[in-house]
This record gives C-alpha cells, structure tokens and sequence, in this order.
C-alpha cells in the first residue's frame, strides 16, 4: 500500500468510527420531532413529545431527585478525591499506600452489579447493627454514588498535581508562607481545572447511574435513569427522546462553551 | 504540602509517624471512607453467601445460631459449580466481554493514533469529540442502539431500501447487538488511555527508523506498536472488567435468556429474591476478575510513576 493510500484508509476508518460514535444521537434527536409514535414512521415534524415531557410528573419528580443527588454527590466526591488524589501524587510512600493505590484504581473498573448488591448488604448490616442508616433512600444513594464518584476525581485531580510546577509553591514557603497558606494561595487555583472537571465527571457519572442506583434506593426514591428504564422497557416511549434531546443539547452547549474559553486562553497567552 | 524528601527512603522509615501528622489526616479521611464503603463491603458479601434464603427480614438465615454455634455453609457455591446454567453463564460473559474488547481495540486503536499524530488545535476538538457522546446519557444511548437495530428499525430500514437484504435481519436480542452496544458504550475508555500513550510516545524513533529506510508498516509494527502496549492493556481491562459484569446491554439488547452473569445476579436479586445467592454469583465474578484488575491496577501504577 502506498504511504497516501494508507493515509486515505486511516482516515476512512477514523470517520467511520465517529460516524458510529455519533449516530444513535443524532437518531434521537431527530426522532424526538417526529409526529409519529412509531420509530419506523416519519410523521412529520412536532415538538408534542416536549409538551407531553413537561406534562409528566413522574419523570420531573425523578429528574429532580437525580440532579440532587449529582449535585450533593459531585461536591462531596470533589472534596474526598481531591484529598485523595493529592495524597497519591504528593505523599511519597507510606504505610498502607499499595491498599490505598487499590481502593482508587478498582471503583473504575468493578461492575456496577457488584457494587451495587455489596453496598446494599453493607447498608441492610448496619442497620441491624446500629440501627442506621434507617431504610433506604437519598441518603445510601449518596454514600454509593460518592464511593464510585471519589476514585475518579482522584485520577483527574492525581494527574494534574504530578504535572504542576513545585516551584511556585515552594517559593511561596521559602518567603514563609505557612504550608496551609501555600496550599490554598499556590496550589488550589493552579489545580482548579482539575477541581472543575473532577465535579462534572462525578456529577454525569451520578446522573448517569442506573444498576448501583436500583440496588441502594428505597421506596419513593426513583432516580431519572430508572424511570427511564422502566419506562423503555414497556416500548416505544417518544418522550424519553425529547428528554435525550434537552440532555444533549445541554452538554453540546456546556462542551462548546469550555472549548471557547479555552480558545480564548490560548490566544491570549 | 512540599516535601523534599517525599519519595525518599528516609519517609518509608516513618512509617507510623505519618498517620500522626497532619498528612495522615488528608489521607486517612478518603481512606476510611472507601474502606467502610468499598472494601468491607466484599466482606459483607462474602458473609451473606454463605447464608440460606429465609423468609424473613432481611431474607437470609443467621450465620450463628441462638446458641452461638456456626451455621454458614457453601451450600450456593455447589449449586454454581453444580448447574451447567450458571457456568455456561460466567463463560459467555468472559467470552462476550472478550470479543468486545477486542472489537473496541480494532476501532479505537486508529481512532487514537489520528488524534495523537493531529496538530494540537485539531486534537483538542477530536478529544472532545470522542468525550461528547460519555457526557450524554448511557442508558439513553443503549436505548437510541435498540430502535437502530430494531426489525422495524433505521439499520433494517437502510438495507432494505438498498435492496441488500430482502428481509429485514435480527440483529436486537443476539450476540451481534451486544458486541454493537458493549462496544459502542465503552469506545470512549479504550481511546482515551491509548491516546495518551501514544501522544507520550517518542515519535523519533519512528522518524529515524523511516529515515535508515524502514517502511512505515514496519515501523508501526517494531516500535510503534510495542510501545503503546501499557496503553492497549489499560484501555482493554476499562472495557473487558466492567463489560464482563455488564447488565444494562444484556438486559436491553440481547435475548431473553441471553447468559451473562450481570443480568442473571440483576433476576436472581430482584425477581427471585434470592440475597444469598445473588452474593454468591457476585463472589465468584469477583474472583473472575481479580487477576484483570490486579493488571490494570499495575499498568495503573508504572503510568503514575513515569508521570
């Protein structure tokens, strides 16, 4: 093959695999303006799925329970990785740090499945034990999605620590500054890109979060995805395409906007 | 914060001063927290399959006695070794998740190497482009797969209007739409940890080897390759761990008695009810992938120590 021929076939395949990446949500845009119920028809355009969305209490209820949680999760999650993912990339070695290195590195990894049952066994003991957590809710979906969520901040905040500059902050501290000074003036604001894209991946992976969600839940507290679930596997339900729909856009305008800022940085620096 | 000697041997030495300091309480904060919620849980589990199903609250016998005597057993992990089912389950999840790996490496593998190779204004909005789709919902995504592939759906559709095919094809609830969903969902976790080693890999010694009038295959082949391995191994275990126990795709896409073990522990849980057995299919697929996660946590561990 020539060296041009090769190229044309890398780039072929590159496109194809966005195209695979990227077809089912076009597919669901675009069916969430179609007028027929059936996905196989085109009806014409409609935006009565939108109305019938906004109609629908269960899924507001539930989508209001899910942002919570991704909100409460996504800053407790912050909070714990950041601590975590500071004591991997600054900490050296120290007893008990290939366990700890173990505990970050497997939540990215076990299936949700397990997760799910084993801290749902853990919540039933303890409240045998000493009586709380009392039932199931808010509360023990909280705790599992901020399990999961903390170990992947701490990689995000992790990676970023290891690269900064220490010089910076130890000039802080040659000038006597107090560690905890040089650490909140030196070393919090270089690591907030960290910060800000930890939150928002442990706040998507909490909305996201259907099998460990399903497990840990009581009564009364349905999260959007398993409203949703319940609601696809009864058939066809063109409202869950609008709800996509909104979903999509949101993130589309989210990643837009932090391309345009980090264009704008660029060019200035 | 800053610490000379941080990775010195003097602090090894230290050992048991270092959770008296103020260091030991920003560890020990997270470190409790996933060991409560993490760890003992698998212990938890662990307890609970060796336990009979009882109707009571919560369903499982006591694991002693009012006498104090033990009363466990390994009563769920004969029937598992014992039903063909539940084997036959755990192989076609290895075996289901193992085809998927491989078809995401074959995707995702030239989908890296462009991005990496790309001048960095174009990478940057290839990368978000290969996020983009990770942000949006997981499960909606799996959903939009299931009317593609519907017998009624768009890829029928496609291909009749065509006029390749004059029937439209099964493709939901077989084997195909599950390598389609498992790799489609996870193709973001195999790109991202390859791209990062090949835009960290040393482009020279391609170059040079091009310039002594190696071919360009066989220097992808001799030294490309070879060194984005670390890179292949953790993308691999992100999809191959996670896939194995996968239940959302089984459940959406494949076949009412597809065999995978997330699926089954899923039924054995809510619609049978039966706790100690579900834990014991949870034990059993955790061993399964005890020597994988081992894997990705040291390819894990040498990426943290080259950064």
């Amino acid at each position: 093959m020539s060296r041009r021929g090769g190229k044309m076939a890398l780039l072929g395949l590159v496109v194809a695999g966005f195209a695979f990446l990227y077809l089912p949500l076009v597919v669901l845009v675009l069916f969430s303006f179609n007028a027929s119920k059936l996905v196989s028809v085109w009806g014409g355009w409609s935006t009565k799925w939108y109305v019938e969305l906004f109609s629908n209490e269960q899924i507001l209820n539930a989508a209001w329970l899910s942002l919570k949680i991704a909100m409460i999760n996504a800053t407790g999650a912050t909070l714990l990785g950041t601590m975590a993912g500071l004591v991997l990339a600054r900490f050296g070695r120290f007893g008990g740090r290939t366990l700890f290195t173990g505990l970050i590195a497997a939540p990215l990894v076990m299936p949700d499945v397990i997760i799910g049952i084993s801290l749902l066994l853990t919540f039933v003991s303890m409240e045998q034990l000493v009586g709380w957590p009392h039932g199931r809710g808010l509360d023990t979906i909280l705790i599992a999605h901020i399990t999961f969520s903390t170990a992947y901040v701490a990689v995000v905040v992790q990676s970023r620590a290891s690269g900064l500059d220490r010089s910076i902050e130890e000039a802080a501290l040659d000038l006597g500054a107090r560690p905890m000074t040089a650490f909140l003036l030196v070393t919090l604001p270089m690591l907030a890109p960290a910060l800000a894209s930890g939150w928002l991946l442990a706040f998507t992976l909490s909305l996201d979060d259907l099998v460990i969600a399903s497990f840990v839940s009581g009564p009364g507290s349905s999260t959007l995805p398993m409203v949703i679930f319940s609601k696809v596997r009864l058939g066809v339900t063109p409202e869950i395409n609008a709800l996509a729909t909104l979903l999509i856009g949101a993130v589309a305008l989210a990643a837009g906007a932090a391309t345009w800022i980090q264009i704008r940085r660029s060019n200035r620096a | 914060m800053a610490d000379a000697s941080a990775s010195g041997p003097a602090t090894a030495t230290a050992g048991k001063s270092f959770w008296f300091s103020g260091k030991g309480a920003v560890a020990g904060i997270p470190y409790l927290w996933l060991f409560v919620f993490f760890l003992v849980p698998f212990a938890i589990v662990f307890r609970i399959s060796l336990s009979e199903p009882m109707i009571a609250q919560p369903p499982y016998s006591p694991l002693f006695g009012a006498d104090g005597s033990y009363q466990g057993s390994f009563f769920n992990y004969q029937l598992l070794f014992e039903e063909a089912l539940f084997r036959s389950a755990y192989l076609n999840s290895l075996w289901v998740a193992g085809v998927s790996t491989l078809v995401t490496l074959l995707i995702g593998y030239p989908m890296a190497y462009i991005i990496a190779r790309a001048r960095p204004m174009v990478r940057n909005l290839l990368l978000m482009a290969v996020m983009l789709p990770f942000w949006s919902s997981f499960l909606l995504r799996v959903y939009a797969l299931k009317t593609i592939m519907a017998d009624t759906g768009l890829a029928n559709g496609l291909l009749l209007h065509l006029g390749l095919i004059d029937a439209p094809i099964r493709m939901l609830q077989t084997d195909f739409a599950l390598y389609v969903g498992i790799s489609y969902t996870y193709l973001p976790f195999m790109i991202l940890p390859l791209y990062a080693t090949l835009e960290r890999l040393d482009w020279s010694l391609v170059e040079a080897a091009e310039d002594l009038g190696c071919r360009p295959w066989k220097g992808f082949l001799l030294i490309t390759l070879p060194l984005s391995v670390p890179g292949m191994i953790a993308g691999a275990m992100l999809v191959f761990i996670p896939a194995t126990g996968e239940f959302v795709i089984p459940n959406m896409l494949g076949a009412s008695d597809t065999l995978m073990v997330g699926r089954m522990l899923w039924d054995t849980f809510f619609s049978e009810r039966d706790w100690t057995l579900a834990s014991s299919l949870a034990v059993v697929l955790l061993l399964l992938l005890v020597l994988p996660i081992m894997l990705f946590q040291i390819v894990q561990a040498r990426r943290e120590q080259r950064a």
